[in-house]
């Protein structure tokens, strides 16, 4: 069972917006709707699935309807059509008391200005989800400052909200949605409101945390490049319809319109693309099986100057050149072991484009990618790199 | 003119006949419970001795608003005693207390309210700009109708007069609460008197406390006001000043209503804020200082 299944979600604002439904559905656009029919749409038929221990991210610019959706999700805002299916209960078909319920023990937010309480101490802010369960105070404090030590506030339970910065008072915004035990969170631009060197550590922080907590995460933000780090998959919204939803790299590799390609192009690149997405197939000659000879015949029928050499169980060996080759032939000579040449570059399939390329300033050969047991896996040419930082697919 | 003149204010005439012949034993009920409550606390202030409720006042003011405010107390509340004024400065407070209180017990649920629903919002606003807007003698002749003449009266028509403030700065200050916290408190599953009383209340608390001290000050306005329909106190003072031409004595009185609006008004207004310059900051701070002492 999915942990959090979203079924044609529409969120309509006006004062008849099931009657808008059916124009939405007939294709009518968004801003033909409010001219014509005075109604604001928020979510146009949103459906996607996430799973138990996955971070979701809804990407979108503003506007996009990405904060009514993730509002959606627990009802602070009520849908106008569809289902939200809570480890499949339908919550909007449920009573106010059982909203409640669900509220307190499965879902726990966090928000882009912290909204904390100014009037309680950090502690108090903390151990507010549970007062509202009302939890006994030794055990409501017990818990917050468990929470506080997670989030590496430790010592500063007495102050109030207004004494910390933006980036501790969102980990005692953090520590509150943890503090209930509730294991879906939903993050509204949980960073957006911090400077950039903050956002980096609280986005690190948070993978680190859910490395430990193994939570379900639906957060939503502005900024791709936040998506791209942390969202195990990603949901690109605009004008209220979710446009793609797929990994970092299915949609920087295959953007499904031009709107998610306009998105995409201000990324780097660089740190997204890993080796294996830009590889080829590497050539090789096993050592045990080629002489100098069949080297030289597969180099000049495929038009390459160097081959790497690898055993029969794969591994790489090295490379050879066909000046090498040459020579050795003109010697009259016909082993190859001799002058492999052992200086070459190797990387994992998982590193990004931004590590690789450092590599060429060291080596005139292409580099090889190799998996943990030095088994080759293929070959990337400086072009290629390059092909893929621009955006080229490289299959010249 | 096309029309005959409306007959508003014959209607309005019928409209209080009526009330005060078949609720006059509700009136009567109201009258005494005021009667009660106010006659009850001028004896009780007047019966305590000057010197030590003056004491008393001077510590409160400074422990809440500081130094200057404690001091200013002190004398003012001295020159009062010296006029002779005392008793009729104690029958004012306890009768601006006691409306204040009632204003506030009505007020308060009548601003949430207004905070809450937008109906209500609609018809509690126009009341609220009658009640403060109509000429406060309007009200009187009623308030004598159904009263009779006395302190009761002049109460009621103090509170009419001074409750829109508290009702609406504590609207206001819900309304004010950031969307986002209320939003918070409401994802963690909070019911809506949980969301009132842990947050919007308390978030509110400035807001109210303003409203709270504008309503004090608004029923010492009234003072003067209430006197003419028979009220006891400085009012009473001031308007046989004015009555026998004795500029004088209604100068003094005069004093006295200004000193207390202003001893009231420092007082009520550091309330809803803790003050770094007041007593009971002073006191904290020389506390923790010796405990600082001794740990080192």
């Amino acid at each position: 069972m999915q942990k959090v299944e979203v079924k044609g979600l529409y969120k309509i604002f006006g004062s008849s917006p099931k009657q808008i439904i059916p124009l939405l559905e007939g294709g009518m656009d968004k801003t033909r709707i409010l001219k014509r029919h005075k109604h604001s749409v928020g979510v146009n038929n949103a459906s996607f699935q996430v799973e138990e221990g996955e971070i979701f991210v809804v990407m979108g610019l503003s506007g996009s309807g990405k904060s009514t959706l993730i509002r959606c999700l627990n009802r602070l805002i009520e849908p106008s059509a569809g289902s939200v299916l809570i480890e499949g209960q339908d919550i909007t078909k449920m009573s106010s008391a059982r909203l409640r319920e669900l509220r307190r023990k499965k879902l726990a937010m966090v928000f882009q200005n912290f909204a904390l309480l100014p009037h309680k101490t950090v502690l108090e802010n903390v151990a507010f989800g549970l007062e509202i369960q009302k939890e006994n105070p030794e055990k409501r404090k017990q818990k917050a400052l468990e929470m506080l030590e997670i989030v590496g506030l430790k010592g500063y339970d007495e102050a109030k909200p207004k004494e910390l910065s933006g980036g501790m008072q969102q980990r005692v915004g953090l520590a509150r949605a943890l503090a209930t035990e509730a294991d879906i969170l939903l993050m509204d631009e949980a960073f957006s409101a911090l400077d950039p060197l903050i956002r980096k550590d609280m986005q690190n922080e948070l993978l680190l945390l859910q490395q430990k907590m193994r939570k379900t995460i639906i957060f939503i933000t502005h900024d791709l490049d936040e998506a791209l780090k942390i969202g195990d998959r990603i949901a690109i919204m605009k004008d209220g319809k979710i446009v793609q939803i797929g990994t970092a790299e299915e949609i920087l590799q295959d953007p499904a319109d031009d709107y998610v390609r306009e998105f995409t192009q201000d990324v780097n690149r660089a740190k997204i693309i890993t080796a294996s997405t830009i590889m080829r197939d590497a050539d090789s000659i096993v050592l045990e099986r080629s002489g100098v000879r069949t080297a030289a015949r597969k180099m000049k029928d495929l038009g390459i100057s160097s081959i790497f050499v690898t055993n029969k169980s794969g591994m790489l060996l090295g490379i050879v050149s066909i000046d090498d080759i040459t020579e050795q032939i003109r010697k009259g000579k016909e082993d190859i072991e001799s002058i492999i040449d052992k200086n070459i570059q190797t990387i994992d399939p998982d590193s990004p484009i931004d590590e690789i390329i450092p590599l060429f300033l060291h080596s005139a050969y292409p580099v090889a990618v190799t998996d943990s047991e030095k088994r080759l896996q293929g070959i990337i040419f400086k072009a290629t790199v390059l092909a893929g930082i621009v955006g080229e697919e490289g299959e010249d | 003119m096309f029309f005959d003149k409306l007959p508003i204010g014959f209607y309005v005439e019928k409209a209080i006949d009526w009330m005060t012949d078949n609720f006059a034993g509700f009136f009567t009920g109201i009258k005494n419970g005021l009667e009660w409550m106010i006659e009850g606390g001028s004896d009780l202030l007047i019966s305590i001795p000057p010197l030590v409720l003056i004491v008393l006042i001077a510590f409160l003011a400074w422990w809440v608003a500081g130094n200057g405010t404690g001091i200013f107390s002190l004398i003012g509340l001295l020159l009062i005693l010296n006029l002779g004024l005392w008793g009729n400065t104690m029958k004012t407070l306890a009768l601006v207390i006691s409306a204040t209180l009632i204003a506030l017990i009505i007020g308060l649920p009548l601003g949430i309210l207004m905070a809450k629903s937008n109906n209500a919002n609609k018809i509690i606003r126009p009341i609220l700009d009658f009640m403060q807007t109509m000429p406060a003698f309007v009200y009187l002749i009623p308030a004598v109708y159904f009263f009779d003449l006395g302190t009761v009266p002049g109460a009621v028509a103090t509170i009419i007069f001074a409750m829109p403030p508290i009702v609406r700065l504590t609207s206001l200050g819900i309304r004010q609460v950031p969307a986002d916290v209320v939003e918070a408190a409401r994802s963690f599953g909070a019911t809506p008197s949980q969301l009132l009383f842990k947050v919007q209340v308390p978030l509110a608390v400035p807001t109210i406390m303003a409203g709270l001290n504008q309503t004090i000050m608004l029923s010492l306005s009234m003072v003067v006001i209430s006197a003419m329909i028979g009220a006891d106190g400085l009012g009473k003072t001031v308007y046989e000043g004015i009555t026998q031409m004795n500029i004088g004595k209604g100068f003094e009185g005069g004093l006295a209503v200004v000193i207390m609006a202003m001893l009231l008004d420092r007082i009520t207004q550091r309330l809803g804020t803790a003050q770094k310059n007041s007593g009971k900051a002073f006191v904290n701070n020389f506390f923790n200082k010796r405990s600082e002492n001794r740990t080192v």
